[in-house]
């Protein structure tokens, strides 16, 4: 931390110069605010780094793991198999690096809201928006814009180097056909013209954009940066994930209609079996959690006391 | 102008601002007093639209805050300090205030040129200290050119020369029929900057009147008198309904009290009629902090009912009532 210096020159003397504002009458709307919220979100450091760490962690990994569970692949290791490698490689592609790197995507969606409670800026905002919830809107839509720019420029790469570490590898099987065992040789391939796949690696950068409002809006009721960080974490990777295994139909359906479980369903190209909902379905189901928690975090926004 | 009418603030169990009244006028410079906890920077966060009241109102030029338009413009508000993102800038936070309001970013430039921050602007506020922060925040407050201005306590962590200079600035904006308002818990401070007085304790409002009229009522008067005859003379005044107390006795001198409830040429002539020789009789003003601090401290042990009549009467009877 290093501290500012020389002292400041000292402040004016009160003159007609320095007070004689240039304040001339100038239009102010939606679009001022959607101004102010961008030199918000660019002049602070978190915005930058938070950003970084979500490429590298999820092109890394996403390059480290495919890599990883091809080699496993080579050397027959059992259970490879169940990672979707073989049977589903954009799925598997999209879901290692982005689904590490989606946490700092909840970090800054948390922050770009928490970070003007705990420093006091949200009251100069405040003052300068008393209608309050176009500051939430116009925060919420300069930070998807941002999002979903990173987003889908991260899914696509990432997307192209699982794919280049995936095309062309080989697979060896055992079959038993007719009662002779029989050597099955088959390569992956991954192209985004086969079906499905150009939606869902677009739909990995959609899904970011929202998990990232989701996030701004538990940031919005919570207006404290630990405990909001905390519980959207603890939902994406814990609550939700955790609630398949309820039993029976309807935990199914508990689990199946949860935000972030619904939501990733528009990055995955195929459709599992006993899957309950499509892809854009689920992302609809995802979109309208987030909704819900913006619009309850407008309600206390406009209520409570700043 | 500022007006509050029958403002309420509860939280939770405690009362922050009770019923609180009161008109702030332009064109002079008003100080609102009250010791730390007496609802000041509630008050200024009610009439600013931050905190809602439970009952009552208040508006600026007739306006509800949350009603103005572009609220910079017309009203220009220093609450604490630090109120800032420590990783921004000086400029970037001004800019961002500045773009909501429709300003120019010159604008911002100008109001950093009054602060003297130009050279510092670029900075990270992190790194400021608690003078400079305090500057950034009436550049903030001063961004929109208003006719209103709330400052909570200004010269907290200023220097000397900075204290100067925020007083001259405060005189000058009133002198250009500006609304100001200033809050502080230092009575010395509110003497020489501010022209008029609202006064609260506990919430409710002590006194409202102009500095001087406030110095004058709340200054309790006191005489002075040395005598070698103390005891007799006390005894002579007792009997007149004054009120003498022994002072400690000073080596060499005869002994003194302190007499209150009676004027000096009245003492005089007691001690005249009654062949009392006297050595000192001086009437004595209490300073003002010492004033302050008895007005504030009677409306904090006064009960509630009491304090619910019209203020002149809240005021003089606290002052008395402490000093019994």
């Amino acid at each position: 931390m290093t501290s500012v210096s020389p002292a400041p020159a000292s402040p004016s003397p009160v003159t007609a110069a320095t007070l004689t504002p240039s304040v001339a009458p100038h239009r102010s709307g939606f679009g001022s605010l959607l101004l102010a919220e961008w030199t918000k979100i660019r002049s602070v450091r978190s915005t930058l780094w938070t950003l970084v760490i979500f490429a590298v962690v999820s092109l890394g990994l996403t390059g480290l793991l495919t890599w990883l569970t091809l080699n496993a692949l080579n050397n027959g290791r059992r259970g490879v198999r169940a990672s979707g490698i073989v049977t589903d490689p954009v799925s598997f592609i999209l879901g290692t690096g982005l689904g590490l790197g989606q946490l700092a995507i909840c970090v800054l969606g948390v922050l770009v809201i928490t970070a003007e409670y705990s420093s006091g800026t949200i009251r100069a905002s405040l003052l300068a928006t008393p209608r309050r919830y176009p500051v939430l809107l116009a925060k919420g839509l300069v930070f998807s814009v941002l999002v979903i720019i990173v987003g889908e420029i991260v899914a696509f790469v990432s997307y192209f180097i699982g794919a280049a570490l995936v095309n062309g590898h080989v697979v060896t099987g055992r079959l038993t056909v007719a009662g002779h065992a029989v050597t099955v040789h088959r390569t992956i391939t991954v192209s985004l013209s086969q079906p499905g796949v150009l939606r869902a690696v677009v739909g990995a950068g959609l899904y970011l954009t929202v998990l990232g409002l989701f996030a701004l809006a538990i940031g919005g009721l919570i207006r404290h940066t630990a405990g909001a960080i905390s519980a959207v974490i603890g939902m994406v990777l814990v609550i939700f994930p955790l609630a398949g295994l309820l039993p029976d139909s309807w935990g199914a359906h508990v689990h199946a209609y949860l935000p972030t479980v619904a939501g990733q369903l528009i990055s995955a190209d195929k459709h599992q079996s006993g899957q309950l909902l499509s892809p854009w379905q689920g992302f609809g189901v995802f979109c309208a959690w987030t909704a819900l928690l913006l619009a309850a975090a407008i309600l206390l926004l406009q209520e409570r006391d700043a | 102008m500022i007006e509050a009418q029958d403002l309420t603030k509860r939280y939770e169990d405690k009362v922050a601002v009770d019923h609180l009244s009161f008109r702030v006028e332009p064109g002079r410079v008003t100080g609102f007093l009250g010791p730390n906890g007496a609802g000041k920077s509630t008050t200024m966060r009610l009439v600013l639209g931050l905190d809602r009241p439970q009952e009552g109102r208040a508006t600026i030029n007739g306006k509800r805050y949350a009603d103005l338009a572009q609220p910079l413009r017309t009203v220009g508000a220093l609450l604490e300090a630090k109120a800032m993102h420590p990783g921004r800038s000086a400029r970037n936070h001004l800019l961002f205030l500045a773009q909501t309001q429709g300003l120019p970013s010159r604008r911002v430039d100008e109001v950093l040129e009054l602060v003297g921050l130009q050279e510092v602007a670029r900075k990270r506020i992190r790194g400021y200290s608690l003078g400079m922060s305090q500057r950034v925040g009436i550049a903030a407050a001063m961004l929109g050119d208003p006719s209103v201005l709330l400052l909570d306590e200004p010269v907290n962590g200023l220097d000397p020369e900075g204290i100067l200079w925020i007083r001259n600035l405060m005189k000058h904006l009133a002198s250009e029929r500006r609304t100001i308002f200033v809050s502080s818990h230092l009575m010395n401070e509110m003497a020489v900057t501010a022209d008029y007085l609202i006064v609260i304790g506990k919430g409710k409002l002590i006194a409202d009147c102009t500095t001087q009229e406030f110095i004058e009522r709340s200054s309790e008067k006191s005489v002075l008198v040395r005598s070698p005859e103390a005891g007799t003379l006390a005894d002579l005044i007792a009997a007149e309904g004054g009120k003498a107390i022994a002072q400690e006795p000073k080596e060499g001198q005869a002994a003194a009290l302190s007499v209150t409830g009676m004027e000096a040429p009245r003492i005089g002539e007691i001690a005249a009629a009654n062949r009392i020789v006297l050595h000192e009789l001086t009437p004595q003003l209490a300073s003002l902090e010492e004033a302050f601090l008895e007005l504030t401290a009677g409306s904090v042990e006064y009960s509630r009912d009491a304090a619910a009549v019209p203020h002149e009467t809240a005021a003089s009877t606290a002052a008395t009532g402490s000093s019994q």
